[in-house]
């Protein structure tokens, strides 16, 4: 890959402690979002997506900490730097938005206010020009009447539209980076399809890198251009978009592509994953996918997989694809196999 | 806003409407003959046939409540039947005084309890949280009577530094104030804390930091605006509490105030000054309550006051 | 097949007063479900999908009676539901039961899944007292669980293993009708295509009849054998899924269909992204209550509700709620935008 990487994050760990108990919900992620592109990660819930999401913005509440790894944007590890100079990169370089539309946006204060706030601590912009400001980010979000809206409370827009005023708060500062913690997933899908488009518009126009971060499968194809899959606070695959619904390689990606419900065909029978994601106060030593998977062996269970690229730029963290796996030699042959 | 207001001054009507029904059935129905007491013991029944009389007693009850609405509404409560002092007169400069005291504890507690709330949510599972906390609890099982004693035992009587009694001069305000607002404090702080709390988790305080605001804005700005809702409940509440509660304080540092004029013409059967200053304490309490509702409307205008 | 229908909603209206004003009067109403009519038959699985505020989830509500719908019938075997006193309704939960969304919520956290299980077989009086514990061991194999985890407590189970036991007490009074309530919509994909295959399997063999409230329409298409889309209140099409899925008809459904993203980089589709968001249920667009986000309404929608109706040309069994679909389907009327 010749292209700019913005963003690297190497073998990052964010662990939640308290007297008893630790759960490693970051676990040494890695992967690098090429300037410009869209990275999906996915993974279902306690996959650790969203932790690692918090993690890049140094976002993470008490008892969480982040404990080892680099994250390197634009050449700076954001691990090693002052609270001050993240502050300052804080909703300027790298934007972040969330799930809840409904609770995002704090309820007491004005949709103008609440822009306006971004604008004066990283721009300086007094109260008219961020007015004027505001009002043209409203506009670029799509938001009707931009004039009267900067003056209404987060409780008289409906949930799209307020996912459209956080998106203008973090467009405030045209950032390099967009972060969306599933950002429609508490929305209707009609809204849905609106803000994704919104979302991929003002990427193209701003050239923004993004980070979307979703469990839906759909989201991903539709949006994104490369994808690290997650599973257990781990990437278990990273690849370009097309190569990874077309030829998976991680059975996890496999099961998951599998156990989609399609709403495009008919699939008689889902092939579901068996059991259920392991406790993240008891992860197994080995893989982490290891007693969910139709192919595990010995080795799977007791030793953990490393994150290998396969083929240019693919990663994947899977015994199968090692020398030293024993398994099934058809699955060795042919990788795992997509149902539909 | 402004309709609100208005509307809520006419629910007014009804609401002391029933204040006078209670306080004047509640006199007319404890045993005990006003005239009896006035005229004085060993009096003759001839003597308290006629002071009942000349005191309206014998008119049929909804004639006397009658009378008495009519007084309140044109704000003439008549004259003590005890110290045949206008009542308006009587009452006056007691009421102050309470309210005076009531105020600033109130302002005491809610000075006292935000610092110390928004300290302990900060820093919470600190030591410093801890320590806030246990003296919160102290605060809040002290009795006042017996804080108040304390206070005046140290301050007063082995240090010298503060008068004992009396109500006036600031140094006679300080301790009243600490012993009323303690326990308000002791609230305000807890209540502050678990609001704090409750608020720094929400998903807006998150959105907040990821602008790249400073904590403390974050804190100040954010998050303290949303808490203090059920904080200024609490409050109101409290105010309410210390006007009808001062009494013990007032008992104990012999202050003047309306509480021990109440308790006084109770036994006397003083019904126009009870019935006065009950009337005027039901008043105040609701204009307390309108105040906290239009503090909501301006701490958070969501809430639709219609 | 001429089967019996199970469930007949007629003419379904639910309105919600809205209370204020000095006296609390009610000042007005949400119109949550508004003259809503569909039959189920035994075996089958329908299902309502639509938007938040469509009144899907209503009407689920009004069936269980849960909420005493304001107007219209709901014929359960013959048998107007509407008419029963409570002593006779709590009889017929009997056959009607409900899992819910979110399997944390719905299970009481103090009691075991065998109090859970004979619970409800108390409470219906399905299974004599001796036989309790054994056919809840039974049960739980049917659901895919362990006979002896029976002992255990709900938080003891991860989120599908939970929703698995809410199956299981639903199957525990041999119900006839299931209504699933977003049943799966909590669970992430892996363990939500498990639980799917579960429900269908159970179909095949208790003879289930589903009513399957969903927003997922990948899901919906899984399990459906119709499906109704509900926009607002009011039935706006409904269909067998091949035909739903393959050749919708009314506006709302193709944009609804084509705004869910399809997991596949592969295919390029037409998208209609539509304008605007869903109006209240307050105070409903006159008319076609699409209108005023419809690329195609003209004054007509404006004014006129429109019939649910086949169209001569649809196959049978499909209807649709829209003065255009004609003109829409030929060509002769195309996007406003």
């Amino acid at each position: 890959m010749s292209e700019e990487i913005i963003l690297d994050i190497k073998n990052l760990q964010t662990v939640f402690r308290d007297e008893d108990s630790e759960v490693r919900a970051v676990d040494g992620v890695s992967f690098s979002l090429p300037k410009g592109k869209t990275l999906g990660v996915v993974g279902e819930s306690g996959s650790g997506k969203s932790v690692t999401a918090l993690s890049i913005l140094r976002l993470i509440d008490h008892p969480g900490k982040v404990e080892g790894g680099e994250i390197n944007f634009k050449g700076k590890d954001l691990t090693k730097i002052s609270d001050k100079e993240m502050r300052s990169i804080r909703g300027n370089q790298i934007s972040m938005i969330f799930q809840e539309p409904m609770t995002s946006l704090n309820p007491v204060y004005t949709i103008g206010q609440q822009i306006r706030e971004t604008l004066k601590v990283h721009q300086g912009l007094g109260k008219q020009s961020g007015n004027e400001k505001s009002v043209e980010l409203l506009k670029l979000v799509g938001i009707p009447s931009p004039e009267d809206r900067i003056k209404q409370y987060p409780h008289e827009l409906s949930g799209g539209m307020r996912q459209r005023v956080m998106i203008a708060i973090a467009l405030a500062c045209n950032p390099e980076l967009l972060i969306a913690d599933e950002p429609t997933t508490a929305l209707d899908v009609t809204i849905q399809a609106q803000i994704l488009e919104l979302i991929n518009r003002l990427q193209d126009e701003m050239g923004m890198s993004v980070i979307m971060i979703t469990h839906d499968m759909g989201v991903v194809a539709e949006t994104c251009d490369y994808v690290a899959v997650m599973y257990g606070g781990k990437v278990v695959e990273y690849a370009d978009v097309k190569t990874l619904f077309k030829d998976p390689k991680h059975p996890y990606t496999v099961g998951l592509l599998n156990s989609i419900p399609r709403h495009d065909i008919d699939v008689d029978e889902l092939e579901p994953i068996r059991g259920s994601v392991p406790s993240p106060k008891d992860m197994p030593k080995g893989c982490r996918f290891a007693s969910r998977c139709p192919f595990a062996t010995d080795l799977c269970v007791e030793e953990l997989p490393s994150l290998d690229e396969i083929e240019d730029g693919n990663e994947v963290r899977c015994w199968i694809y090692s020398d030293r796996w024993d398994g099934d030699p058809e699955v060795k042959e042919h990788g795992p196999k997509r149902t539909s | 806003m402004f309709k609100f207001v208005v509307r809520r001054l006419f629910q007014l009507i009804p609401v002391l409407l029933g204040v006078s029904i209670l306080v004047f059935a509640m006199m007319h129905l404890t045993p005990g003959n006003p005239a009896k007491i006035l005229a004085g013991q060993g009096a003759s029944a001839e003597a308290v046939a006629n002071m009942e009389e000349e005191m309206g007693l014998n008119d049929p009850i909804i004639v006397q409540y009658g009378n008495f609405l009519y007084d309140a509404v044109t704000l003439n409560f008549g004259t003590s039947w005890k110290s045949g002092l206008e009542v308006s007169k009587e009452i006056g400069p007691k009421f102050v005084v309470t309210v005076e005291l009531a105020l600033y504890s109130t302002m005491l507690s809610l000075f006292i309890g935000l610092i110390a709330g928004i300290v302990s949510a900060v820093r919470k599972y600190t030591l410093l949280d801890v320590s806030i906390m246990i003296i919160a609890l102290f605060g809040l099982s002290m009795p006042n009577f017996w804080l108040g004693i304390m206070l005046m035992q140290w301050f007063s009587i082995q240090l010298g530094w503060l008068p004992a009694t009396g109500w006036g001069t600031p140094e006679q305000i300080i301790l009243p104030v600490i012993t009323l607002g303690t326990a308000g404090a002791a609230v305000v702080a807890r209540m502050t804390r678990s609001s704090m709390l409750d608020v720094i988790s929400q998903d807006y305080i998150r959105t907040a930091r990821a602008k790249g605001l400073k904590e403390g804005i974050v804190i100040y700005r954010h998050a303290l605006k949303n808490a203090l809702i059920p904080v200024v409940t609490v409050v109101g509440l409290q105010f309410g509490l210390l006007l009808s509660g001062a009494v013990l304080t007032e008992t104990v540092f012999a202050i003047n105030g309306i509480g021990g004029l109440i308790v006084d013409r109770i036994n006397a059967r003083d019904f126009p000054v009870v019935q006065a200053s009950v009337l005027v304490m039901a008043v105040v309490f609701v204009f307390v309550n309108l105040l906290v509702d239009l503090t909501y409307k301006f701490l958070n205008k969501r809430i639709d006051l219609d | 097949m001429a089967q019996k229908e199970l469930l007949k909603v007629k003419n379904l209206k639910q309105y919600f007063p809205i209370k204020g004003g000095f006296f609390g009067r009610t000042v007005n109403h949400v119109k949550a479900v508004d003259d809503v009519s569909f039959e189920i038959k035994e075996g089958e699985t329908l299902s309502l999908v639509g938007e938040s505020g469509c009144g899907k989830s209503t009407t689920g509500r009004a069936i269980l009676r849960l909420d005493d719908p304001t107007e219209g019938t709901i014929e359960f075997n013959g048998e107007d539901l509407l008419a029963l006193n409570k002593k006779e309704m709590r009889n017929r939960r009997k056959d009607i039961q409900v899992i819910f969304q979110d399997p944390y919520a719905s299970l009481n956290p103090r009691q075991s899944v065998y109090q859970i299980l004979a619970e409800a077989m108390e409470i219906q009086n399905v299974v004599p007292k001796q036989k309790r514990r054994e056919r809840a061991i039974e049960l739980l194999e049917t659901v895919g669980l362990n006979g002896d985890q029976v002992d255990r407590y709900p938080h003891e189970f991860s989120g599908g293993q939970r929703q698995r036991i809410g199956i299981a007490r639903a199957l525990a009074v041999e119900p006839k009708l299931i209504i699933c309530d977003e049943a799966v919509s909590a669970l992430d994909v892996s363990v939500q295509a498990q639980v799917l295959n579960l429900l269908k399997k159970l179909q095949r063999e208790f003879n289930l009849t589903f009513l399957f409230i969903a927003h997922d329409l990948g899901v919906v298409r899984h399990i459906s054998d119709r499906i109704i889309v509900m926009y607002l209140g009011k039935v706006v099409e409904i269909a067998d899924k091949k035909t739903l899925f393959e050749n919708p008809q009314h506006p709302y459904t193709k944009a609804l269909l084509s705004a869910i993203p399809t997991p596949d980089p592969e295919v390029k589709k037409e998208r209609i992204v539509l304008e605007g968001d869903v109006p209240s249920p307050i105070n409903p667009p006159s008319g076609c209550r699409f209108h005023t986000r419809c690329p195609f309404a003209t004054e007509v929608c404006a004014e006129k509700v429109p019939e649910l109706k086949n169209h001569g040309f649809m196959e049978e069994g499909h209807r649709a709620a829209c003065h255009h679909v004609d003109e829409i389907a030929s060509g002769e009327l195309g996007p406003k935008y």
